[in-house]
């Protein structure tokens, strides 16, 4: 059985937010490539605590404004 | 399921296609083997098949395949990182599901060594062990890729 994940983020929001930023460009700016910045906004990969904080630090906002856990 | 074989080259990683070019020259030259075999064993007993050459052939075409294969993706892919963490996550996970294939194959390798078993048996039961847990550790990886891994 595959292992899902409940936790959900809005990396494409701050992109577009933050002058329209490309995946490439995030990708570039946090060492990964582009497919796991996908992967990672459609919800099929759960980056580390070390990436996670390093996109929210990116987009100048807080952990919690990035990924998102249901009560 | 149809996810799975969903094959759009562009919105794969390096990995990922590395990882098509090495299940697809495994099983190709395991197949060539096995008709080759075959063919062999209708005039001639299994254990009397000369075997070497032609199992030294289907392996060694199968890394040679692979590694151009994997020189071909690296000279056409766009520039920037080939692998990332979430890549050697993969791969890491992957390989750990496969690993356990050659480990029973090595211990019945051994096992059919003490029982002095001909070595026809002894060397196509490594083989296939090689051959299963290459393709259980692709299967793994690509599932991974397609369906989304999310590690512990």
């Amino acid at each position: 059985m595959l292992k899902t994940t409940q936790i959900t983020n809005s990396i494409r929001a701050l992109r577009f937010a933050n002058n329209e930023m490309t995946q490439a460009d995030l990708a570039d700016r946090i060492g990964m490539t582009r497919q796991t910045i996908i992967a990672i906004e459609q919800g099929k990969y759960s980056p580390s605590l070390e990436i996670a904080f390093q996109i929210a630090r990116i987009f100048r906002v807080k952990l919690e404004d990035v990924f998102h856990y249901p009560e | 399921m149809s996810k799975i074989f969903d094959i759009d080259w562009r919105k794969m990683t390096h990995e990922e296609k590395w990882t098509w070019v090495f299940l697809s020259t495994a099983i190709i030259a395991f197949i060539a083997y096995c008709i080759w075999l075959t063919s062999q064993s209708s005039s001639t007993p299994l254990t009397e098949i000369a075997y070497v050459s032609p199992m030294l052939l289907a392996i060694g075409s199968a890394i040679i395949s692979t590694i151009f294969g994997e020189i071909l993706i690296a000279a056409t892919a766009p520039k920037g990182k080939k692998r990332d963490a979430r890549d050697q996550e993969i791969i890491k996970e992957a390989e750990h599901s496969g690993q356990f294939l050659v480990t029973i194959g090595g211990m019945a390798v051994v096992i059919m060594a003490m029982l002095k078993l001909n070595h026809f048996w002894i060397a196509h039961t490594m083989y296939l062990a090689f051959v299963g847990s290459a393709i259980i550790t692709s299967v793994v990886k690509i599932i991974y890729y397609k369906k989304g891994f999310y590690p512990c």
